[in-house]
C-alpha cells in the first residue's frame, strides 16, 4: 500500500520535471525559430557580416540538435526509469560508446570551430586595400570622436598635451602641424556606401568598445594601441555606435552614429565640415 | 597499555571550550561548516544585489532600500555590477563547493581524520574570511564600491579616483579582498593536494575515490595554478596605484583632459594575468559539482555511475585544458587574431570532456530505479543547466560569431547558467544530500521540493530570455536603457526577467527556512545511512566524530558506486565491507 504511494508521488514529480524541461525546449526552440524581433540582430551591411550569420547558423543548429536531443533524453530517462518498484539495470559503462561519442564530439565541435576561420580571417587577418578610407576614431569616458586626415590625406599630429574637450581639440591635434589644419574632427562616423573604411582604434583614458550590430564587428579600443578594423557597408541609413567595454558610470550613455550615404552625399559632408583654411 | 596508548591516540580529546571549538577550530568539520555559513551569508548578500540591478533596470526612477539618496545612480549601478560579481565567483562558487563541502567530506570520503594540515586549514578560513570583510567594507569606504566589474580591467582599475567614484578607496578595499581571499585559497588549495595524496585510507586507490574527491582533487590543482597568478596580478595594480609604478598603464594616458604619469605598461598585460587565473575559475567553480551530481545521479538511480573512469579522466581533461583557453575572453581585445583563433579551436576542444560527462550522466540515468528526492532533483537539474549554459559556450567560443555577441546580455546568460546556476545547483543538491550527515537531521523533503521546482523554472525564465536579449544586442552593464535607441524595445524582455528573479529570489528563502528549521527540529536522520550510499561517510556516526571514525578507521575494498550488484542481497555495496561480509543472494 504505502509501496504504491510512494510510486504515485515518484510518478508525479518524473511527470512535472519532464514537462517543466520539454516546456523550456519548445518554448525556446520556438523563439530560434519563430525570430520575433526582439531575439535577433537586424539584418548585417557587409559581405563579411553574412558569413558570421553562416556560422552563427551552423552553430546554431549543431548545439540546436545536441540541446533538444540531451534535454529530452534527460527527460525521457526521468519518467521512463523512475522508481515504480523495478530492479537497476547493472552496467559499469561501455567503452565503445565511450569512443563513439568522444570522437563524434571532437568531430562536431573541433570542426566547427575551424569552418568558422573564414569569417574571423577575412576581417583581422587581411589588411584594408591601399586606397580604403582612413578613419581614426578615438573613444574616451563617454564619448566618441572621428577624425578624417581632410584634403591632403594626412593626418596631422598629436600631443595628448593638447588635449582639452572644452576648448573644442578633443583630440589633441599639435597646430604646429601643418597636415592637422585641414583635419576633421566629428562625434560621429559618416562613410560612403561600398567603399571600403580603414578605422584606427584608439582610446584616451580606459577601455572601450566599437560596436555596430549591423557591421556584424566590434573592437575594443585600449590605452597604448592602434587597432586597425575595416569593413565596406552595403546600405545606406543610420546605425547605433555603442561601447560594450565597461568604462566608467557613464557607459550606457557612450553612444554614437554611424551615418552610412551615398558617395555625393559623403562629399558633401566633407566639404561642410572642413574647417576654414587658416586666415579666413 | 599498548591497546590504551593507541586508543588515546587514535580518538583525540575533542576540545571544550567555546572558542577552540566552534571558532578557531582545527576540526576540518567545523571548519567546512564555517566556509558553509560563509558562503551561505555571501549569497544572500549577492543575490540583494541582483535583485537591487533588476529592480531598476525596469524602475529606474524609483526609490530603493540600501542605496543612498533612495534613487539608484549610474556609479551606484556599476558598483553593484562589481560586488555582486565579486561576492558571488570568490565568496559563493568558489567557497562553498570547495571550502565548505571539500573540507567536510573530503577526508570523511577517502577515510582520514583531518586534513593534512588542521592549523593551515583554520588559517586559510580566516584569511577568507578577511577578505570577506574587505569586500563588504569596500560600500562604506569614501568613494563608495568600485565600479570597474569583477573583472578589474585595467586602466579604469588602475589610475585612482580620477576614472570614476568608488576608484579610490572602494577599488584598493577590492584588490586587499581578492589578494587576502587568492592567499587562503592557495593555502586550502595545497591542504586538499597533500591529503588526497596522503592520507587515503587502505585500499582507497585515486581509482576507487567518488567522483567528489576527483573534482575537489582538480580544483585543488587549479587553485594553486590559478590563484598565485591573481594574487601576483592584484599586488601590480595596488603598486600601479598607490606606488607610481605602471605595469598596466601606457603612456599619454588622459583623463579628463589630464594627463596622467604613467609610461610602458600593457592594459592587456591584466587581461592576460586576470583570465589566467579566471578562466580556470570557472572550472573551480564547477568541477565539484560535477563530482557532486555524479554521486547523486548513482546514489538515487541505484547504479554504478556509467564509465567511472572516463568521468574521472574527463575531470582532469577540464583542468588540463582549462589552463589553455583564457584568450577566449579577449577575442576582441586588441589580442593577436592569430592567438584568437588558436585560443578558439582550444576552447572548441574543452566541450569534449565537457560532453563526455554528459552522455555518462544520461547513460548513468539509463536503466536505473530513480528515486527523486530532493537532491536528486537538484542534481537532475544540475545536468540540464550545465548542458544549456555550455552549449552556448560553444557560439563564443568562435571569434567570428564573438564579434556579435562579446560584451552581450548572452555572455551574462552563458555564463550564469553554466558557473553560476548549474554550481548553485550542485551546491543544493550537495547540501540536501550531506545534511543529514553534517547535523544528524533530515531537511524537510516537501520544502525542499517547493524550493527546486520554483528555482529550476525561476532560473531558466531569468536566463533563457537573457540569450535573445543578448543575441539582440542588448549590451551588459547598461545602468540605464535609455543611452542607446535601439534598446527601448528589448525593455518587455527585461520585465519578465525581473519578474522571474524576483520570485526565484523569494524561493531561496523557502531553502534558509528549511535549512535553520531542521537543524533544529529536523526529523531525526533515520540511520547513519539514510540514502543506503556506498561511500565512507555513510559508515560513521552523523555527525561524525572529531576524528570521523571514532578509531575505527575503514579499509576499503572496491569502488565508489557499487549499486544493484547482480548477487549481492542489497542494492547496495558500501566501500569499507570486506567481500566476504558482503550478504549474497542465496
Amino acid at each position: 500500500m504505502r509501496d504504491r504511494k510512494g510510486s504515485r508521488g515518484s510518478a508525479a514529480t518524473a511527470g512535472l520535471l519532464a514537462l517543466l524541461i520539454v516546456i523550456m525546449v519548445v518554448v525556446t526552440v520556438y523563439v530560434f525559430v519563430s525570430r520575433p524581433a526582439w531575439s535577433v540582430p537586424p539584418p548585417s551591411i557587409t559581405s563579411v557580416g553574412e558569413l558570421v550569420d553562416h556560422q552563427y547558423s551552423m552553430t546554431l543548429w549543431v548545439t540546436g540538435v545536441v540541446f533538444v536531443l540531451s534535454q529530452l533524453g534527460l527527460a525521457y530517462a526521468v519518467v521512463r526509469f523512475r522508481d515504480h518498484g523495478q530492479k537497476a539495470h547493472f552496467t559499469r559503462g561501455n567503452n565503445t560508446m565511450e569512443w563513439l561519442w568522444t570522437s563524434a564530439t571532437i568531430i562536431l565541435f573541433v570542426g566547427l570551430g575551424l569552418l568558422g576561420r573564414k569569417a574571423w580571417v577575412d576581417v583581422r587577418f587581411t589588411e584594408a586595400a591601399p586606397d580604403a578610407i582612413q578613419i581614426e576614431v578615438t573613444a574616451n569616458q563617454f564619448v566618441f570622436n572621428f577624425r578624417y586626415p581632410g584634403a591632403d590625406g594626412k593626418f596631422g599630429r598629436l600631443d595628448p598635451k593638447l588635449i582639452s574637450a572644452s576648448t573644442g581639440n578633443a583630440v589633441g591635434i599639435d597646430p604646429n602641424d601643418p597636415a592637422g589644419n585641414d583635419d576633421i574632427v566629428v562625434p560621429t562616423l559618416t562613410v560612403p556606401v561600398n567603399r571600403e573604411i580603414d578605422l584606427e582604434i584608439k582610446s584616451q583614458d580606459v577601455i572601450h568598445n566599437f560596436f555596430v550590430r549591423e557591421l556584424r564587428l566590434q573592437q575594443d579600443a585600449v590605452p597604448g594601441l592602434v587597432v586597425p578594423l575595416h569593413f565596406t557597408a552595403n546600405a545606406i541609413g543610420q546605425y547605433e555606435i555603442v561601447c560594450t567595454q565597461l568604462c566608467g558610470l557613464g557607459h550606457y550613455r557612450m553612444r554614437s552614429v554611424l551615418n552610412v550615404v551615398s558617395y555625393d552625399d559623403y562629399q558633401k559632408f566633407l566639404k561642410e565640415q572642413a574647417p576654414p583654411a587658416p586666415g579666413q | 597499555m599498548s591497546s590504551h596508548a593507541h586508543a588515546a591516540h587514535a580518538v583525540p580529546h575533542a576540545p571544550t571550550g567555546f572558542i577552540s571549538k566552534y571558532i578557531f577550530s582545527t576540526d576540518h568539520k567545523v571548519i567546512g561548516i564555517q566556509y558553509y555559513l560563509l558562503a551561505l551569508t555571501a549569497v544572500f548578500v549577492g543575490i540583494l544585489l541582483s535583485l537591487l540591478m533588476r529592480f531598476h533596470l525596469v524602475w529606474p526612477g524609483a526609490h530603493l532600500p540600501f542605496v543612498p539618496g533612495g534613487v539608484m545612480t549610474p556609479e551606484a549601478y556599476a558598483s553593484l555590477v562589481t560586488m555582486h560579481g565579486t561576492i558571488m565567483v570568490f565568496f559563493v562558487l568558489t567557497t562553498a563547493p570547495q571550502g565548505g563541502f571539500g573540507n567536510y567530506f573530503l577526508p570523511i570520503q577517502i577515510g582520514a581524520a583531518d586534513m593534512a594540515f588542521p592549523r593551515l586549514n583554520m588559517l586559510s578560513f580566516w584569511v577568507t574570511f578577511l577578505a570577506f570583510v574587505c569586500i563588504v567594507a569596500a560600500f562604506f569606504v569614501p568613494g563608495g564600491a568600485p565600479l570597474s566589474g569583477w573583472t578589474g580591467y585595467a586602466p579604469l582599475s588602475g589610475l585612482g579616483s580620477v576614472t570614476g567614484p568608488g576608484e579610490g578607496w572602494g577599488q584598493t578595499m577590492w584588490i586587499f579582498s581578492i589578494a587576502l581571499f587568492c592567499l587562503g585559497a592557495l593555502l586550502g588549495a595545497l591542504n586538499f593536494i597533500a591529503t588526497t595524496i596522503d592520507m587515503r585510507a587502505p585500499g582507497m586507490t585515486l581509482f576507487r575515490m567518488p567522483l567528489t574527491c576527483w573534482g575537489w582533487f582538480v580544483t585543488a590543482i587549479l587553485g594553486l595554478l590559478a590563484f598565485g597568478v591573481l594574487l601576483a596580478g592584484g599586488l601590480l595594480l595596488l603598486l600601479d596605484r598607490s606606488a607610481g609604478t605602471s605595469f598596466f598603464a601606457p603612456a599619454n594616458v588622459v583623463v579628463n583632459d589630464q594627463l596622467q604619469p604613467h609610461n610602458g605598461g600593457s592594459p592587456l598585460l591584466w587581461q592576460h594575468l586576470f583570465w589566467f587565473f579566471g578562466h580556470p575559475e570557472v572550472y573551480i567553480a564547477i568541477l565539484p559539482g560535477m563530482g557532486v551530481a555524479s554521486h547523486v545521479l548513482s546514489t538515487f538511480s541505484r547504479k554504478p555511475v556509467f564509465g567511472y573512469r572516463a568521468m574521472a579522466m574527463a575531470i582532469c581533461a577540464i583542468g588540463f585544458l582549462g589552463f589553455m583557453v583564457w584568450g577566449h575572453h579577449m577575442f576582441v581585445s586588441g589580442m593577436s587574431p592569430t592567438s584568437a583563433f588558436n585560443f578558439s579551436v582550444l576552447t572548441m576542444s574543452i566541450g569534449v570532456p565537457s560532453a563526455i560527462k554528459t552522455f555518462n550522466w544520461l547513460g548513468t540515468l539509463w536503466g536505473g530505479k530513480i528515486q527523486l528526492k530532493t537532491p536528486m532533483l537538484f542534481a537532475l537539474g544540475f545536468v540540464s543547466l550545465f548542458v544549456s549554459g555550455g552549449l552556448s559556450g560553444l557560439f563564443l567560443a568562435q571569434p567570428a560569431v564573438d564579434n556579435l555577441l562579446h560584451g552581450t546580455y548572452y555572455v551574462v546568460a552563458h555564463f550564469h547558467l553554466v558557473m553560476g546556476v548549474a554550481a548553485i545547483f550542485g551546491i543544493f543538491a550537495a547540501t540536501y544530500f550531506w545534511f543529514p550527515k553534517m547535523f544528524g537531521r533530515m531537511m524537510s523533503e516537501p520544502l525542499g521540493k517547493l524550493h527546486f521546482w520554483i528555482t529550476f523554472a525561476g532560473a531558466y525564465c531569468i536566463f533563457m530570455p537573457m540569450h535573445f536579449l543578448g543575441i539582440a544586442g542588448g549590451i551588459r552593464r547598461y545602468a540605464d536603457y535609455t543611452g542607446v535607441q535601439y534598446l527601448a524595445h528589448l525593455q518587455p524582455l527585461h520585465y519578465f526577467m525581473t519578474i522571474s528573479a524576483f520570485i526565484t529570489g523569494a524561493a531561496q528563502l523557502v531553502f534558509l527556512w528549511n535549512f535553520c528549521w531542521s537543524l533544529k527540529f529536523g526529523e531525526k536522520a533515520p540511520s547513519i545511512n539514510p540514502w543506503n550510499a556506498t561511500t565512507l561517510e555513510w559508515t560513521t556516526a552523523s555527525p561524525p566524530p572529531l576524528d570521523n571514525f571514532a578509531g575505527n578507521y575503514p579499509s576499503v575494498y572496491r569502488g565508489p558506486y557499487d549499486f544493484s550488484v547482480p548477487g549481492a542481497k542489497e542494492d547496495f555495496v558500501p566501500q569499507h565491507l570486506a567481500p566476504e561480509l558482503v550478504a549474497r543472494v542465496r
